[in-house]
């Protein structure tokens, strides 16, 4: 036993000020006996009573097309080939890739679009399965970014910020919130690559990472394989009772080192190890999906049995979602369409269409819709006009900033709703526009906090997400 | 000029009681914080957001009434005071600060600014942009306790506080630490042992001296500066290719070894090409400020991207050299210091006429540097390179020549055509076209061979990243609220406008930057690198935020201690192995690290200093101690990036899979595995995991300070990464190698490896008995025991081939696997 317990608590509660507080917390927890928590949130967090408990971002990278599947503009078949009108340009600037085009020919959908479900909400036929849940939706058409290439948008959009250092939206939810299960990290990313020939952009750690936030909140990369989280299995020879012996063991010498130096880092560790032991026992458990009947993956689609596809990794976010993970974030890659663009679409449709739709069903079967917030969408739009040749069955679309669309279904948001509108061209928003501060001032309001008192202290600043930004948009919420 | 000379002038002019009483409150320490935090965004330094005309961060000329016509501070009359009435009201339309900044003052900070005002409200310029003078020795009781300078302050604090000093640590403490804080490596047993035993009375500063002199110092002070200069081995952003600027790694690990005076360390970094006749080793070393990202993205605005590197070279210098938070004043101007957004841009200024573009060249082959750049060719190879480039030169003369030949040959033969008859002139004209038309196609092959050859033997050369200088600089404007596309007015290259200004015989460049950072009259250069040098030995600066000195950041835990260390520094030449002796041969190093009872309460992050500090190992010097202990490390130091183990398939998941030659992470092999971790190749994109766990950062932007977390991921990585299972196989080979025969000694010399100590009876029991469990357990299953020694590509043949009993060593793999995931191990205590 310690020579000092009353004193190490103290020394211990001392700590919860450093910048590890949930792990002092956790140190404190267990030296009172009480159940030790991974990761605490916040003191006062969160400030009202939540709506959703948990986040499910489906982040389709690379920026889908809004044109071809949510963006109805029937009368833009009469402007094929045209030039964009300089009215609607508005001289905005252009990326690299199209910026040297001798003309901007608007290219209209081909896909065809009708209205779905009871609130006839706009779709194009690349997602039949979406449509099904059309009322369950609330399709934003009128989302607006500043960043033009991929990696400053996808920044903003993660971050709040298009230049690199600051804290993903997940980390600041972690931060905040802390986590609701012990043996699961608070923030769980999931990447998939799409099936089809298209060219998958580039992610970055970045994205999902704590910037200046203790390093506990960045996301955790769950990925098929032996490994789901990093380093999680123990090496061959080595078996669960050989751990246990080994926990043992280190746990009996490190609390001889915490009866010298009376060091609640000490404490902290030997939690640690443990928390990482029972991980090593959920995380299998999580990952394992022979206990699912075959009618899930019937739901989820062809792709759901291969591991680390996009329907795979929607089936692990709802099991995840199950085990109160706080913010589970998926990344499909391959949505960046400059060239052959409808047929892009298909394959990437392919991938995703089902599988979305499935996750939002599930969780409704399950009533964890009620509490679950899912948010899908990339980091901006496409142009109306064609990024290379246009010919009547086929175009490309460049990278837009000016409006694209994004859905939310679940806890607390206005099913079967449409927000926002754009003009004829889809270019840019003529009502109700939702700058990315404000989407993401409305997912930290719907888990119960303030976005303006959601901040970290950092060279001199208090930072927040939404920067000195963002409007909680209001009127989608019910 | 400096403008705080004016706030002395009118504070005296109407001061009424007398100055620095003993308990008087003082602006800096007590007033300004509460300020700052609270007030300065609407009343502060920032002229366009001011509220009601109302500054606090300075005295104005002439108080000005408030809008309600009456004065905001009345000096002496705290209840005349419109801030005074206003802090203290209930409503919510009155009260300062409003409702809406979520800012509240607590009772006792409303006290003290009533205090401040009845004390006459007297302002004082910000501690950090006065600069330092040597501060007269604090005199001491206990004068038997101090070992130098450093050591008065610290106890005079301490008597102050009634508190203290911890006893020394014990000798092998002492190596351990010394060791890891001065070369990142444990010591060997042999050299803890020496130590121990050596009782004259230079012991300890010979084991300094020793240890400075190791080419590993310059390592270990090198992570730190990596950090702050964000160097990695790609470009960044969403392309993130390689590229190649390890030779400037190498410029700042032998900088540190040779000892190179911090000014010239900052001199040649910030503009060594700018030196007259500059060296090569002076023009790699301006490869710090290329360390910057660059954008390859197909879609990409060089302007846009210059811009944005341009801006990262302003706010890495104002971080590294100046601790003052300029990335705020990149969009307008401060809200807390007094930095204009004309600063930001007049510091711009200085790095704009390097002639990158700002976009990268997607196109280009990989691994290319972008220009500009410098080849590091060897004597031989420069030699080997102009011969090579004069095969070249004479084929393509050649097939210049004879395709002329081949042009006057047809035109003679049509000539000829035309006039003659036609079957007879061109049968005798053919042969020697045709002759000319095969040497063409033949020394064209040869010159494109000749071409490959020279390409090859180039791209094999090393090239480093440098700053230069466009023949006509480039013009730079203030970019309103940041925008690369809004320009506003035009400014010239100067330094910030609160800071003393540049000596007129500077020049307005680079290098005139550069001396100016480092002019005796410079109030913050000294001041923030003696703190950084500081906190990599204490853990924690003296002033706790490296980052920033300005009035949000922290306050100097000991003013007087950083300003002679400051003085000191700079007036030694800025000699930075004299100052780490200082730091570490004072009697404040060199107390034992134990949380004694009682202080925890007072003092949990140990600002006063009572004891030695306790902190986790960075990331780099984890992973050498493992490699280090084990007999696995190869120190070379100093070459091309390397590739240790990674987790299969995190890599390919996020990177690049079309037009990429790097799309699978290929590792190393050999030699190349053992690598000091300095050297592991830093992909910003997907950096190494390990690494990230253990909370080292991006390296995109400018790190001056790590976060130092306490994570399961950490301990899923020490139980499973194969780098540390490998290196526990390994140590086991040691412990049996170099321990005797009996399990006892095994086990205790596995515990000297790791902890530099020997074992208590109570460790050693535990040890034996989990031994001989796994002993017993392995025996009974080879081929767990088999499995678990299969781990990692370091050749173990020679063991295998000894005769090893498996089952026994995977029992002392296992065994020293706990040792190396001990808290002390992780710890430097």
């Amino acid at each position: 036993m310690l020579h000092d317990p009353l004193h190490t608590a103290i020394a211990r509660r001392q700590f919860l000020g450093s910048t590890c507080a949930g792990v002092a917390a956790a140190a404190l927890a267990s030296l009172l006996g009480t159940k030790a928590h991974a990761a605490a949130g916040l003191p006062g967090f969160p400030h009202f009573a939540p709506k959703a408990r948990r986040v499910i971002w489906l982040t389709q990278a690379g920026a889908p097309s809004q044109i071809d599947l949510f963006d109805y503009k029937p009368a833009l078949k009469d402007h094929f080939d045209k030039d964009l009108p300089d009215s609607i340009r508005q001289g905005q600037r252009l990326t690299g890739m199209t910026s040297s085009q001798a003309r901007f020919p608007v290219a209209p959908s081909i896909i065809p679009f009708a209205q779905r479900g009871q609130s006839g909400i706009w779709m194009s036929d690349l997602l039949p399965h979406t449509s099904k849940i059309a009322d369950d939706l609330c399709v934003i058409r009128s989302l607006h970014t500043e960043a033009i290439n991929h990696d400053p948008a996808m920044t903003m959009l993660q971050t709040g910020h298009q230049i690199a250092g600051r804290p993903s939206l997940g980390a600041w939810v972690s931060y905040g919130l802390g986590t609701e299960n012990d043996n699961l990290p608070a923030f769980v990313v999931m990447i998939s690559r799409p099936t089809g020939p298209t060219n998958a952009q580039p992610l970055h750690e970045r994205m999902w990472g704590a910037g200046f936030l203790p390093t506990r909140d960045q996301g955790a990369r769950f990925s098929p394989g032996r490994d789901p989280v990093l380093y999680l299995s123990d090496p061959p020879g080595v078996t669960r009772d050989r751990r246990r012996a080994f926990l043992d063991t280190l746990s009996s010498l490190d609390r001889m080192t915490l009866e010298r130096y009376h060091d609640p880092e000490t404490a902290a560790r030997i939690d640690q190890f443990e928390l990482a032991f029972r991980m090593q026992a959920a995380v299998p458990e999580l990952a394992d999906f022979s206990t699912e009947p075959e009618s899930t993956f019937e739901r989820y689609g062809p792709e759901s049995k291969k591991p680390g596809s996009y329907a795979a990794n929607c089936i692990l976010a709802r099991r995840l979602a199950e085990r109160g993970v706080r913010f589970i974030q998926l990344y499909h890659r391959g949505w960046d369409q400059h060239d052959n663009c409808p047929a892009g679409l298909k394959t990437q449709c392919y991938d995703t269409d089902q599988a979305s739709a499935a996750l939002v069903m599930d969780l409704k079967e399950r009533g964890l819709l009620e509490d679950t917030l899912v948010v899908w969408g990339g980091e901006f739009g496409r142009t109306v006009y064609s990024q290379g040749k246009l010919t009547p069955t086929n175009y490309g679309r460049d990278h837009h900033p000016r409006c694209f669309t994004v859905w939310m279904a679940g806890a607390g948001v206005k099913a079967g709703t449409i927000h926002g509108e754009t003009d004829d061209f889809s270019y840019n928003i003529v009502r109700d526009p939702v700058h990315i501060h404000d989407l993401n001032a409305t997912t930290l309001h719907l888990l119960g906090i303030d976005h303006t008192k959601l901040t970290y202290r950092f060279a001199g600043r208090d930072y927040r997400l939404t920067d000195v930004h963002g409007n909680v948009v209001k009127s989608i919420l019910t | 000029m400096m403008v705080w000379f004016s706030f002395f002038v009118v504070a005296a002019a109407s001061m009424t009681v007398p100055a620095f009483a003993a308990d008087r409150l003082s602006y800096n320490h007590d007033i300004r914080p509460i300020l700052s935090e609270n007030c300065f965004g609407c009343h502060g330094p920032d002229e366009h957001d001011r509220k009601a005309e109302l500054r606090l961060d300075a005295p104005q000329p002439d108080e000005p009434p408030t809008d309600s016509g009456v004065a905001a501070i009345v000096q002496g009359k705290p209840g005349t005071s419109e801030v005074i009435v206003r802090i203290f009201s209930d409503d919510p339309d009155v009260i300062m600060p409003p409702p809406d900044t979520h800012k509240t003052l607590s009772l006792s900070q409303k006290e003290k600014l009533k205090q401040w005002i009845a004390e006459g409200a007297a302002y004082e310029p910000h501690w950090a942009y006065v600069p330092p003078v040597r501060p007269a020795m604090p005199s001491v009781k206990n004068t038997s306790w101090p070992r130098n300078a450093i050591d008065s302050f610290v106890l005079a604090r301490f008597e102050k506080e009634g508190i203290a000093p911890s006893p020394e640590a014990d000798r092998a403490t002492l190596i351990r630490r010394l060791s890891l804080d001065l070369t990142g490596l444990p010591p060997a047993r042999t050299d803890v042992e020496a130590f121990v035993a050596d009782s004259s009375p230079d012991a300890y500063d010979k084991l300094v001296d020793r240890l400075l002199a190791s080419p590993h110092y310059g390592e270990r002070m090198a992570v730190d500066w990596l950090d702050a200069a964000r160097y990695a081995d790609t470009n960044g952003y969403q392309v993130d290719r390689d590229r190649e600027n390890w030779p400037w790694r190498d410029w700042v690990i032998s900088a540190f070894n040779a000892n190179m005076p911090f000014c010239q360390f900052t001199i040649e970094q910030i503009a060594g090409d700018l030196l007259p006749n500059a060296t090569r080793e002076q023009r790699i070393a301006t490869g710090f400020h290329r360390n910057a990202m660059l954008n390859e993205e197909g879609g990409v605005i060089a302007e846009e991207f210059l811009a944005e590197s341009m801006g990262d070279r302003v706010e890495t210098t104002a971080t590294v050299w100046l601790a003052q938070t300029f990335n705020c004043t990149r969009c307008h101007n401060h809200k807390f210091d007094p930095l204009t957004q004309r600063d930001f841009y007049a510091l711009k200024a200085f790095f704009h006429s390097n002639s990158e573009t700002g976009g990268g060249n997607y196109k280009a082959p990989i691994r290319v540097n972008a220009p500009p750049f410098l080849l590091l060719a060897t004597p031989e190879q420069e030699a080997k390179l102009a011969e090579l480039k004069a095969q070249v030169d004479v084929a393509h003369a050649t097939v210049k020549q004879l395709e002329k030949a081949k042009q006057q040959a047809d035109e003679a033969a049509k000539q000829q055509a035309a006039v003659s008859d036609e079957s007879v002139s061109s049968a005798a004209a053919r042969p020697p076209i045709d002759t000319l038309a095969d040497q063409i196609k033949q020394v064209r092959a040869s010159l494109n061979q000749f071409q490959k050859a020279h390409d090859e033997f180039e791209r094999a050369i090393p090239t480093a990243l440098v700053m230069d200088e466009l023949p006509k600089p480039r013009k730079t404007f203030i970019l309103m609220r940041g925008d690369y596309t809004a320009p506003g007015e035009e400014v010239t290259p100067d330094t910030p406008t609160i800071l003393p200004a540049m000596a007129a015989d500077l020049p307005k460049n680079r290098l005139g930057l550069a001396k100016w950072l480092v002019a005796p009259g410079n109030p913050l250069t000294a001041r923030v690198t003696v703190n950084r040098y500081w906190q990599v030995f204490f853990g924690t600066g003296l002033v706790a935020t490296p980052e920033d000195f300005g009035s949000q950041g922290g306050q100097p835990s000991h003013p007087d201690l950083l300003d002679w260390l400051a003085v000191e520094f700079r007036e030694s030449g800025w000699d930075i192995k004299r100052f780490v002796k200082l730091v570490v041969t004072s009697a404040t190093y060199r107390q034992q690290s134990v949380i004694p009872s009682g202080l925890g309460d007072h003092d949990p992050q140990n600002r006063l200093l009572a004891r030695g500090p306790r902190f986790r190992l960075q990331a780099e010097f984890l992973r050498d101690q493992a490699l280090a202990v084990s007999g696995l490390l190869n120190p070379t130091i100093a070459g091309p990036s390397v590739k240790p183990y990674h987790p299969p398939g995190l890599y390919e998941q996020v990177v690049s899979q079309r037009d990429n030659p790097n799309a699978t992470y290929v590792q190393g092999t050999g030699d190349a595995l053992h690598r000091r971790s300095l050297y592991t190749y830093w992909k910003r994109s997907v950096p190494h995991p390990a690494m990230l766990a253990f909370d080292m950062p991006f390296r995109e932007v400018c790190t001056v300070k790590r976060s130092r977390t306490n994570t399961p991921m950490q301990a899923l990585t020490l139980m499973n990464d194969p780098t540390f299972m490998e290196a526990a196989k390994f140590l086991a080979v040691r412990m049996m190698h170099e321990g005797g025969t009996d399990p006892v000694d095994r086990l205790t010399h596995g515990v000297w490896l790791v902890l530099a100590r020997s074992p208590t009876p109570n460790e050693l029991d535990v040890l034996v008995k989990t031994f001989e469990r796994f002993r017993s357990e392995y025996a009974s299953a080879p081929a767990d025991a088999k499995a678990l020694l299969d781990v990692g590509d370091a050749p173990d043949e020679a063991w295998r081939q000894a005769g090893a009993d498996p089952s026994e060593h995977a029992a002392y793999a296992l065994v020293a696997h706990i040792l190396l995931c001990r808290d002390e191990a992780l710890m430097r205590n």
